[in-house]
């Protein structure tokens, strides 16, 4: 039956089609090619149509004058080299480490300015560990971990740096820079939304970029404003509710960020993470191996649970005082870099004599955690000591070890600021202490942090140096800012 | 890997031989032949027939995929993904156990970090044949290395460690073209001195507190070396392209780039803003055409001309193994106006007469091209990168490079390596051995790359490159190709999607200086055994060894038939 019903339909179409008047026919034909066309034609045009003639491109390619491939710099920009006579430019450091004591520009200074903090670039114990792994490797890896580039030093160092912060697993870069540049773009993609603090350093800036997600920019440290971003994302979400169930949202962060030398309040940030389900990306270069009794950062100093984080990243060419950089967290989300992280997967792997001395400086760290108590002890003395600079004001916690000095009131210009701070570094270094300015890209930067000085503090500080140094900066400013 | 492996790939231009050879009279430019610009027709030739353009022979082959090769591969890749949706089956119902990383309970209502495809080539494909990759190694990545030994007992999903290595193999996957990787010698002795005395860290950035001395002298040297006014070293490969390009162009310029360019390189070109626009693979009619049509029509939309143009090539690629036609390219690039970013990561040390990349390959002049860009980890068997170029383009990038502002300056022992190996081939250390094995290099390259050719294998490249890429193409060879090498005690490099489009999976070689004959030999006789084994040797035309005199684009085409 159901045979002869089909039939029927069939039979009832061709005779449908043999009544249908003429013009609808032809309509229809006309339509059928219509939408036979539309298929097939480009939607838009690839490559535009030109009606130049050969001779017309010829001209206009004769005509074009590119710009210069860079633009000219002027002598005297204060990132050229070192030049005697004229002004004290970029600093040459030689004939010492640039550990406690370092000879800038032929003088021998007191170092307040590399980012050495527990002191362990000049370490004896870390040098011979380098010069054994030196002894058995030679220097470079020739290759990228896929390709024989992975040492089992590295995978060592891995291991040590998971077992340190108490983390499910840990992976290392080449290049500190490199690394939360590399994580981020890794995970969050084109359509994805980062909350990410407006003082964020440079690294997370690129990184960013490479992202090409939604960036959405929250006023430093103000969770309020934060939340405001994430209610608004909230909003955004219940209009396309399909939508916002595959969009990504992280919150990047640093513990103690380095343009402004102040702590990110992470419970706060928990808080937010679970109310809105957002992750969080924290980068630690600054507080890692300095906050915490165990020095494992800003998520010990706040007691905070470090399973909360979804990835912690950071260099080890401050504390740790090698080359590097790492990132830690649950596996799930890190051996995801692996394959995923261009920094890891594109570049040659660490030399394995660098991640020997990292090794040894978590040894270091490890049998003698009393080192951060000291290290926390002589930032709130030059912290202190600090304190009530004519002129100037001290940027940062007093628990951080890279503090900014800020003009009280600019010039009026930034590059007349940066001349008058740039006078106090010389004046300093003249007197054999060394600082330096912090320096940005100020065209570069999304952010652009006012000019400053840097000061950073070691364990190898004595107080007596830390005093001489405060009261030097203090004299300085009184003979130069009036 | 990149949107350019994707372009390749349609336009089914798998293959194209070339050659091109050198008339020695006459000054003209290139051919322009436009109607085989897109050159389906499987070849291309350029400067032949108005040479003088190129000092030597440049021979450079890329043998057609066999169809029957294409589609068993394509059979595999289809077998390969019907098991993985069954296997992914089996782990959704529990059937079979399941090792992947989870996200935590707390945070199973958070959007998903991975969509599941992302990780379905990872887990169904990749998984079944990681044991080639991220081998991890426990010596000098010398002419040989000790291996170290792992098993895994779940497929795959880890790896323990039996406690044992494997000695002595041969190494043919390290980039240690000229042998620097080493653990003594003058190298190690002075990169040791330099350890005890200044340690390995330096805590600063170029601009801060970090500049030290030494790293002064490593740029002046780098200069002499590669004949131009003044250079900059950076501690990382990678990050030299990605931190520096942005420097160079911005919004308003265009950057031309070859489509199988380094990932570092996109990356560069990508966070610099410009506007990027992908050539084929060292085509010149295709990079012309873009230059002209990019000149006439200015930018789009706004239709102002472009500030302007740089080209991005590399010297030896990686993956290929051929060399940019750098003679055209520049020739490409002084007619009309453009400028030329040459990255010479592979070439640097493993080309030319005097070891000094490609440009010393050609017998040009380094001041044509505009920024000359390398690393330090091949060849001289250290780490980071260098720019060099003219002094007013140093200048601005010690200025504005972001590496310069905002990372950590390299370390002392590397710059010390860097220094002394560079000296040696330089032979401003008094001896011979640099210039020793920059020939021992281009010796032992051609012995490798012809035997290879003669055993019947599809070697892709140049046949000055040292880089040797052998085309598998089906994904089961892949594994079986690394594993039965490791067997006969040989390491190589085997790749794979997404470092090459889907049906060329390669083995790649990289000849060593520090590789004797007979390891060579040895390596050889066991890439024979297990390409009989594994039946590799598909190439159809078994090429005539008499490589100096010209060929002739038809024989060559009919030979292929």
């Amino acid at each position: 039956k159901m045979a002869s019903g089909q039939q029927w339909v069939l039979v009832e179409m061709v005779q449908a089609f043999y009544e249908a008047p003429a013009y609808h026919l032809i309509l229809e034909g006309i339509l059928i090619l219509w939408i036979i066309r539309l298929l097939f034609s480009k939607t838009y045009k690839l490559q535009e149509r030109s009606d130049l003639t050969e001779k017309e491109k010829e001209e206009l390619i004769e005509e074009w004058q590119p710009e210069p491939l860079v633009p000219p710099v002027s002598k005297d920009h204060p990132s050229l080299n070192y030049d005697p006579n004229t002004k004290l430019n970029l600093s040459i450091v030689c004939g010492l480490p640039t550990s406690h004591k370092i000879v800038v520009n032929g003088k021998e200074c007191i170092n307040f300015a590399s980012f050495n903090f527990l002191g362990l670039l000049d370490n004896e114990r870390v040098k011979k560990r380098a010069l054994s792994s030196l002894k058995k490797y030679g220097v470079g890896t020739c290759g990228p971990r896929g390709f024989y580039g992975t040492f089992d030093v590295h995978l060592e160092l891995e291991d040590r740096l998971a077992k340190f912060m108490r983390t499910e697993e840990a992976i290392i870069y080449s290049y500190g820079f490199a690394t939360i540049a590399s994580a981020i773009p890794a995970y969050s993609k084109r359509g994805d939304i980062v909350f990410v603090d407006e003082a964020a350093c440079f690294a997370i800036q690129k990184g960013l970029q490479a992202s090409r997600s939604f960036i959405k920019y929250f006023k430093h440290n103000d969770m309020e404003d934060l939340e405001r971003l994430l209610k608004d994302q909230e909003v955004e979400d219940q209009k396309n509710p399909r939508k916002a169930r595959v969009i990504r949202r992280f919150i990047v962060v640093e513990g103690l960020y380095i343009n402004t030398g102040d702590i990110c309040p992470l419970p706060e940030l928990v808080k937010l993470k679970y109310r809105y389900k957002v992750r969080i990306f924290l980068e630690e270069s600054l507080s890692f191996g300095v906050l915490g009794d165990h020095g494992r950062g800003v998520t010990e100093h706040f007691g905070v649970n470090i399973d909360d984080i979804d990835l912690i990243s950071a260099n080890m060419e401050n504390a740790l005082a090698s080359i590097g950089g790492f990132c830690c967290g649950r596996s799930f989300v890190i051996d995801h870099q692996r394959l995923s992280g261009q920094g890891y997967c594109f570049s040659a792997s660490l030399p394995p004599m660098l991640a020997a001395a990292a090794i040894e400086a978590l040894n270091i760290m490890e049998e003698d955690p009393e080192i951060f108590t000291i290290l926390r002890e002589k930032c709130s003395c030059v912290h202190r000591a600090l304190q009530g600079i004519p002129g100037l004001k001290v940027v940062g916690e007093s628990f951080t070890p890279a503090l900014h000095l800020q003009l009280e009131t600019s010039t009026g210009s930034r590059d007349s600021d940066m001349k008058t701070l740039r006078t106090i570094v010389e004046y300093c270094m003249n007197r054999r202490v060394a600082l330096t300015q912090a320096r940005y890209l100020d065209k570069e930067e999304k952010f652009l942090p006012p000019p400053t000085i840097r000061v950073v503090v070691t364990v190898e500080q004595t107080d007596e140096e830390i005093n001489m140094a405060a009261s030097l900066i203090r004299e300085a400013a009184l003979a130069i800012l009036k | 890997m990149t949107e350019s492996s994707t372009a390749k790939w349609a336009n089914g231009d798998a293959c194209h031989s070339t050659t091109s050879c050198i008339t020695p009279e006459g000054s003209g430019f290139l051919r322009h032949n436009h109607d085989c610009y897109f050159p389906d027709d499987e070849k291309v030739q350029h400067g032949t027939c108005n040479g003088g353009l190129y000092s030597r022979p440049f021979k450079e082959s890329f043998e057609e995929t066999p169809m029957l090769v294409a589609v068993f591969t394509y059979l595999g890749y289809g077998i390969l993904t019907i098991f993985g949706y069954l296997r992914d089956f089996l782990r959704d119902w529990k059937i079979e156990k399941c090792h992947i990383a989870r996200e935590r309970e707390e945070q199973k209502d958070f959007v998903p970090l991975y969509q599941d495809f992302e990780n379905f080539y990872t887990r169904n494909l990749y998984m079944r044949i990681r044991d080639n990759w991220n081998r991890p190694i426990c010596s000098v990545p010398g002419a040989k290395v000790d291996i170290v030994e792992r098993v895994s007992h779940n497929y795959n999903w880890t790896f323990d460690y039996t406690g044992k290595v494997v000695k002595e193999v041969i190494n043919m996957g390290s980039y240690n073209y000229l042998g620097f990787a080493e653990n003594t010698g003058p190298c190690a002795e002075a990169a040791a001195e330099v350890t005890m005395k200044y340690g390995v860290g330096v805590s600063s950035t170029r601009q801060e507190m970090g500049n030290c001395s030494r790293h002064e002298e490593l740029e002046k040297l780098v200069a002499r070396f590669l004949g131009v006014e003044s250079a900059m070293a950076f501690g990382m490969g990678f990050a030299t392209n990605s931190m520096n390009i942005p420097a160079l162009a911005g919004k308003g310029c265009l950057i031309l780039s070859d489509e199988l360019n380094h990932a570092s390189l996109v990356l560069g070109a990508r966070l610099s803003g410009s506007t990027i626009r992908v050539f084929k693979h060292n085509n010149m009619q295709s990079l012309e055409k873009l230059l002209k049509e990019a000149i006439a029509h200015g930018q789009p939309r706004s239709r102002r001309p472009w500030k302007k143009i740089l080209i991005l090539v590399e010297g030896i690629y990686s993956m290929e193994g051929s060399i940019v036609r750098l003679p055209e390219v520049i020739a490409l690039k002084k007619k009309y106006k453009a400028y030329l970013y040459l990255d010479e990561a592979h070439s640097i040390g493993a080309l030319g007469p005097r070891g000094r990349g490609v440009v010393d390959y050609f017998g040009l002049d380094p001041n044509d091209v505009d920024v000359m860009m390398g690393t330090f980890t091949k060849s001289f068997g250290a780490a980071g990168g260098y720019i060099g170029g003219r002094k007013e383009l140093m200048d601005y990038l010690r200025t504005h490079s972001h590496s310069a502002v905002y990372a950590t300056s390299m370390s002392l022992p590397v710059v010390e390596q860097i220094i002394t190996s560079m000296k040696c081939i330089v032979g401003e250390d008094g001896t011979t051995v640099g210039r020793d094995r920059v020939q021992q290099l281009a010796a032992n390259t051609t012995y490798f790359r012809k035997h290879l050719q003669d055993m019947g294998f599809i070697i892709y490249g140049n046949h000055d490159s040292p880089v040797v890429p052998l085309m598998l193409y089906m994904p089961a060879k892949i594994g079986a190709f690394g594993r039965e090498m490791l067997q006969r005690n040989i390491a190589v490099v085997v790749v794979g999607f997404p470092a090459t489009p889907i049906i060329e999976s390669r083995a790649r070689f990289c000849v060593s200086a520090a590789h004797t004959k007979a390891m060579l030999d040895t390596a050889l006789g066991a890439i024979s055994e297990v390409g009989d084994l594994l039946q590799l040797k598909y190439s159809r035309h078994r090429i005539v060894p008499s490589l100096d005199r010209a060929f002739d684009e038809t024989t060559y085409e009919e030979t292929e038939e």
